[in-house]
């Protein structure tokens, strides 16, 4: 089937449904690898992850082996290719950890953390004309930061990233502020004076990753990730908890703003509590005057958006496989398209650089009692999610995302925010030339 | 560098204690019964009141649960959430029900601390089995127990998976 006949859209009818061919094609899976994640910024690690001079994290991007490090010399991050401008073995094989230089096992060909080629074994035999600086570790093409988030693209030719986050920018700008304000908060609470939180990006990743695979194609978590229409069927059971928890579980109610190139927020009222900065009643006493006081003074500071910061969540997509979900607690979602039918992801925490200890126990309370593959809830997404999978070889051959086709407010509930994935899905597989993998 | 990803467990100090091995090996199969039979309600009578069932990440085994992110982290209260939770039917992941397979070995008991609790581990496998799903988790066992009118009763359960990632399985939506 050809790209252009993927998608089928009515308006008078409000209609709008993809082929499911999509989610099985291994070709198109191919396609989606040259011509969307190679032509995009893509989320590579966060800046916390690597806060001492040498220190090093391993991650596979896109189908590719890169690895990123805090240089020796001048202290800035750079993200390379893994692997060996000599015979191609990869050089970091570890997952992170600290080094002052990266020696390749094979041949012990030595590269520092500049990436500069620094030691060959019998280099004499590569003959007088061998020029070591031609063969330093290859950085990706692009390399940019925004507020502590590190991404990548390989596309020499792509946007800034600042563009390119567009309408996101400031999504993650409000959400940095009010981090920013509980650091502070917290460095002033522990009698160490406001200011003293000063230091490196506002949120931090916390150790422990949540590493799992799905075995669905990939596209599949993208809609799950800001669809607000499943939540109660889907997730049942945890709603069930926080009923048992005494807490009053009226549904969710939001609104969804599209943000441009192919971004989308859906921002809704939870029942449950927020660790910036909303008390529950399942989050126990003993946590509620520190978040009250939080949240009274993120309301103060940041005035409305502050009041949304704290009381609202958030699920942020960043196009084309990035979410910040920051609901129940804020972790990063980072989806690998790692086959046509499967897909890893991976799950960061994220929390104030300084942080009350009661506080920082009820976030992760809240973060894992709900998400991540050990939780109440996700599993059941994993499930949903191969569910559909295993549906889309079935013989019915197309999936519906015309919810919410006529409403003028789009509702967090509707469909929206995926017809718009999919579209620029579609056109970039039309319109994209292709860099191969 | 060390080539261990993380440090070995520290345990406090142990006094030597009349526990025996076998003792705690009877709880270990119990409990790997009542969980096979999905006996939820049973299983939770196996725990102390201050319970902790905590499954690290497979990359911080050895995690600070003050402060890292863990797969799980459960009280009492939240043993109680997850077995409602397991017993519904809403519980996608789990409807129908895994068959699932406990098999405990390298039972060792190291002592007890000044609170007469009691400081061992384990080695375990456990093959769950739905669908298409053929998962098999392995990995060890850090525990605590406390004898109660005779009986030994859990107190703490750390599960510590071998594998480098949780992938391919897609959730830890069993108990381990």
């Amino acid at each position: 089937m050809d790209i252009a006949d993927l998608i089928v859209e009515r308006e008078s009818e409000g209609f709008f449904a993809y082929h499911r061919s999509a989610l099985t094609s291994e070709e198109i899976h191919r396609a989606e690898i040259e011509r969307i994640f190679n032509h995009s910024w893509l989320y590579v690690g966060h800046e916390s992850e690597v806060p001492r001079r040498g220190d090093f994290v391993r991650r596979t991007v896109a189908t590719r082996p890169l690895f990123f490090s805090r240089s020796q010399t001048t202290g800035d991050v750079k993200v390379f290719y893994n692997s060996c401008t000599h015979r191609g073995a990869t050089i970091c094989r570890r997952d992170r950890g600290n080094q002052k230089t990266f020696q390749c096992f094979y041949h012990a060909w030595t590269f520092d953390t500049d990436g500069a080629l620094i030691g060959v074994p019998d280099e004499e035999c590569y003959g007088p004309l061998f020029d070591k600086s031609k063969f330093g570790l290859v950085e990706v093409p692009r390399m940019e930061s925004y507020r502590g988030l590190i991404f990548a693209s390989y596309d020499p030719n792509i946007e800034d990233l600042t563009d390119y986050l567009a309408g996101a920018r400031e999504y993650i700008d409000a959400m940095m502020d009010a981090a920013e304000v509980a650091a502070d908060f917290a460095a002033g609470a522990n009698g160490n004076g406001d200011g003293d939180g000063a230091g490196g990006p506002a949120l931090q990743v916390l150790r422990g990753t949540h590493q799992y695979g799905i075995k669905a194609n990939w596209k599949l978590l993208v809609e799950n990730s800001f669809d607000g229409y499943h939540l109660g069927p889907t997730h049942a059971t945890y709603f069930q908890f926080l009923k048992d928890q005494k807490v009053d579980v009226s549904p969710s109610t939001g609104s969804m703003k599209l943000l441009g190139n192919g971004h989308a927020v859906i921002e809704y009222t939870g029942s449950w509590g927020r660790p910036i900065a909303r008390w529950a009643s399942q989050f126990g006493d003993a946590s509620r005057p520190q978040l009250d006081a939080l949240r009274e003074r993120i309301v103060s500071e940041l005035g409305e958006t502050g009041y949304r910061m704290a009381e609202l969540n958030r699920n942020l997509f960043i196009y084309p496989n990035l979410f910040v979900m920051d609901n129940n607690a804020t972790a990063l979602r980072v989806i690998e398209p790692t086959s046509v039918g499967y897909m890893d992801v991976a799950q960061h925490e994220l929390a104030p650089r300084i942080e009350d200890p009661t506080v920082r126990k009820v976030r992760l309370e809240s973060y894992v009692t709900f998400a991540g593959p050990g939780g109440l809830a996700t599993p059941d997404d994993v499930e949903a999610l191969e569910s559909c999978q295993q549906g889309a070889r079935s013989g019915v051959e197309w999936s519906n995302l015309s919810r919410g086709y006529f409403s003028e407010e789009p509702p967090m509930s509707g469909e929206l925010q995926m017809r718009v994935f999919w579209r620029r899905w579609q056109q970039q597989l039309l319109a994209a030339e292709a860099i191969p993998a | 560098m060390s080539r261990r990803e993380a440090p070995v467990v520290e345990r406090p100090e142990l006094r030597p204690t009349e526990v025996t091995r076998g003792e705690l090996e009877d709880l270990l199969y119990e409990e790997a019964y009542l969980l096979d039979e999905w006996r939820m309600e049973d299983w939770l009578e196996l725990w102390e009141d201050d319970a902790e069932y905590v499954i690290p990440t497979n990359d911080n085994p050895h995690a600070d649960p003050d402060n890292d992110l863990m797969y799980v982290n459960h009280d009492y209260r939240l043993l109680k959430g997850l077995v409602v939770r397991l017993m519904s039917v809403h519980a996608h992941r789990e409807y129908p029900w895994s068959k699932t397979r406990h098999f405990v070995s390298n039972v060792r008991v190291f002592g007890e601390d000044e609170d007469g609790v009691v400081h061992g581990d384990a080695a375990f496998m456990v093959w769950r089995f739905r669908q298409q799903d053929r998962d098999c988790y392995v990995g060890r066992y850090d525990l605590r127990a406390r004898r109660v009118d005779g009986r030994l009763k859990l107190v703490g359960k750390w599960i510590m998976l071998d594998a480098w990632t949780l992938a391919p399985y897609g959730a830890v939506s069993i108990i381990l």
